[in-house]
């Protein structure tokens, strides 16, 4: 099998940039998630790598040979459509048998009928994309991707327009799927929790640049800016912005007026530089008595959410923050003063003029 | 429709009758013409009930027109045949054109291609008289002057605007990304375009190829100028029943009759493809 390699590709529409210099390397058997917000350039470079645009500028490369000036057909690419973009005159299996058809394989019938096991949509074959359920339509459409054993598998966020229910069903099932073809795979997303369900590493893509290309795990844990921090993880994280002392071997910074300990003086970090802090919601710990060190606050609201109990805090300043946990441990109801505290190692800080991470916090586990 | 009243199924009825008997009448008083003589025509007041004639029909397919004034031979089966092939191959040529380039206006952007797509409409806008008197003069030049490749030619100007800007619409209304599927699937262009965007707009089309049929059938002015009896369609062949011994109503009504079969048959035929494309849910559930 073949890796796909992005070089340094470009691609402008008129004056919007979509891609600024991405450079992306997939081997073969990978999922790689390109994750970013809406009209960050997701589905461009998608494109291009399917040749319904052509780059700028930089070269796009399968198995060591440049795709760029070849026509879509003899690209040797699957692909999903998010509007999983069905023939609507053919029959589902039609739709799948169509890649093969053209390559003039050999025992068609019996290649669709086990694809169409594997994605569980053998009894509706017969059927024409319109009296399929969008659930049979997006397997359908995975099906027509996967069967022609490309060398390289892109899916515009496939789950996009299917139910809850299903996508949670897919994303258990996918990356099976994705693995049993051994095809380097781009899957794109909106989704934090989907790239990180599914995804092997996640390429984080903002205003068409590659902002970190990492593993799930250490995106989640050291994101490389606030933008990346932000994007990642539900409730979001909380953000101060604060002015870090190095003094004696340790950092401290100020929030809401109470000296809170930062980690051990490991990071670079020059003493009065602003900085953001950073803290994961879920690293909050929120207690009724004050045990030294803690950030007094209000609970404003409670709200459950995914099966926890997430709370609005407001410091003395009337800064908000956010904090996340079990309902089981939650002690104060909602109007109550309690002290707000977080481990050391869990604040995560950030350059305040450019966004970057500021040092590395020891590793540990995500959330 | 249960849950309606009495009365408001009586009232439905009443105004579905009237709207009918308002748009029929015209129809089908010709169609009763077309079974009486002249004279039975002229009667004041018109009756309905009438000893019916074929002699109008006959006069037609035989071409002897019996006047007054005597024999006139008259080429209205030699018409009909004659707007038939005008409209037919003017509509299949537009189709060739047309379909291709409203593909391309539809799918991709050049230069001067919105004005080369409104030219092509605007020639829907001038009046045919304003061009037909240059075009005469050109045509008597270019030897294209009473030949039917002549008259196709200028049909054109009827029917490629409507083919290319009603078929542009459905091939805009198909999601590219079909199209890109297609392509990744291993397909050429050529094989997206026939197998793909050409079926898929094929209610579109159909519905272009009949209008633009019906509007060369029904012109008038490009085939009285531009064509001689021997190639005339029926509209210009029309002409002939008003004779020196009076109008034949009879005759006129049978014509027309005669006249608007085909493209009433043809717009039958063509229903089914119209409606069932409509349902095809292309995309999106």
């Amino acid at each position: 099998m073949a890796r796909l390699e992005l070089k340094a590709v470009d691609k402008c529409f008129g004056a919007v940039s979509c891609a600024k210099g991405v450079s992306l390397t997939v081997e073969p058997g990978e999922i790689v998630a390109v994750f970013g917000p809406s009209g960050s350039g997701k589905t461009v470079l998608l494109r291009m790598i399917a040749g319904m645009f052509e780059p700028d500028d930089g070269d796009i490369l399968v198995g060591g040979r440049s795709i760029v000036d070849a026509p879509p057909e003899q690209r040797g690419i699957g692909m999903a459509f998010q509007n999983f973009a069905l023939f609507p005159h053919m029959s589902a299996r039609d739709n799948i048998a169509s890649g093969l058809r053209a390559t003039g394989a050999s025992d068609i019938a019996a290649k669709v009928t086990a694809m169409s096991r594997l994605l569980k949509i053998e009894h509706v074959l017969g059927h024409r994309p319109r009296e399929l359920s969008n659930g049979q339509k997006q397997r359908t459409a995975l099906a027509r991707a996967l069967i022609g054993n490309p060398e390289v598998l892109l899916l515009d966020d496939p789950l996009r327009n299917v139910d809850a229910k299903l996508r949670y069903e897919m994303r258990l099932e996918l990356p099976s799927l994705l693995r049993r073809s051994s095809a380097a795979a781009l899957y794109v997303t909106q989704d934090y929790r989907e790239a990180m369900a599914i995804a092997d590493r996640i390429a984080v893509l903002i205003n068409g640049r590659l902002v970190q290309v990492a593993r799930p795990e250490e995106i989640y844990a050291r994101p490389a800016s606030v933008a990346v921090a932000r994007l990642f993880g539900d409730p979001s994280i909380n953000l101060s912005e604060v002015s870090p002392v190095a003094d004696q071997g340790r950092l401290t910074a100020a929030i809401a007026g109470t000296e809170i300990m930062l980690d051990r003086n490991e990071r670079e970090t020059s003493t009065r530089q602003r900085c953001w802090l950073g803290v994961r919601p879920d690293d909050v710990v929120v207690t009724r008595q004050n045990s030294g060190g803690a950030i007094p606050a209000r609970v404003v609201a409670i709200t459950p959410m995914h099966e926890r109990a997430v709370l609005l805090l407001r410091f003395a300043d009337g800064s908000e923050w956010l904090a996340a946990m079990a309902p089981e441990a939650l002690e104060a109801g909602a109007d109550e003063e309690v002290f707000v505290q977080f481990a050391p190692e869990a604040a995560l800080l950030f350059d305040h003029a450019s966004g970057e991470r500021i040092g590395l916090p020891p590793r540990r586990q995500a959330a | 429709m249960d849950h309606s009243s009495l009365a408001g199924r009586i009232f439905r009825g009443i105004a579905l009758a009237m709207v009918l008997v308002f748009f029929m009448f015209p129809i089908v008083w010709i169609l009763l013409m077309s079974f009486q003589t002249n004279e039975q025509i002229l009667r004041i007041p018109p009756r309905i009930l009438f000893e019916p004639t074929l002699a109008n029909y006959e006069a037609l397919i035989s071409g002897q027109l019996r006047t007054a004034a005597g024999n006139l031979q008259i080429s209205f089966m030699r018409n009909l045949m004659n707007s038939f092939l005008l409209s037919s191959a003017s509509v299949i040529l537009a189709l060739l054109l047309g379909v291709p380039a409203a593909y391309a206006f539809a799918r991709f952007k050049f230069r001067l291609g919105e004005t080369i797509a409104f030219t092509l409409l605007s020639f829907r806008f001038a009046p045919p008289l304003l061009v037909l008197l240059p075009l005469s003069l050109y045509y008597q030049q270019l030897g294209l002057n009473d030949t039917y490749f002549g008259i196709v030619w200028v049909y054109q100007l009827i029917a490629l605007p409507l083919i290319l800007w009603i078929v542009r619409g459905y091939f805009e209304d198909i999601s590219p990304d079909i199209e890109h599927a297609y392509r990744l699937a291993g397909h050429s262009w050529r094989e997206a375009f026939t197998r793909i965007a050409v079926p898929l707009a094929g209610p579109g089309i159909a519905a272009a190829g009949l209008l633009s049929f019906i509007f060369c059938w029904n012109n008038f002015v490009f085939a009285l100028i531009l064509a001689s009896a021997d190639k005339q369609p029926v509209t210009v062949g029309a002409l002939a029943f008003v004779t020196a011994s009076g109008i034949q109503y009879g005759q006129i009504a049978a014509a027309i009759v005669l006249s608007v079969t085909p493209t009433l048959l043809l717009a039958l035929y063509a229903q089914r493809y119209l409606v069932e494309g409509l349902s095809l849910g292309a995309v999106k559930g």
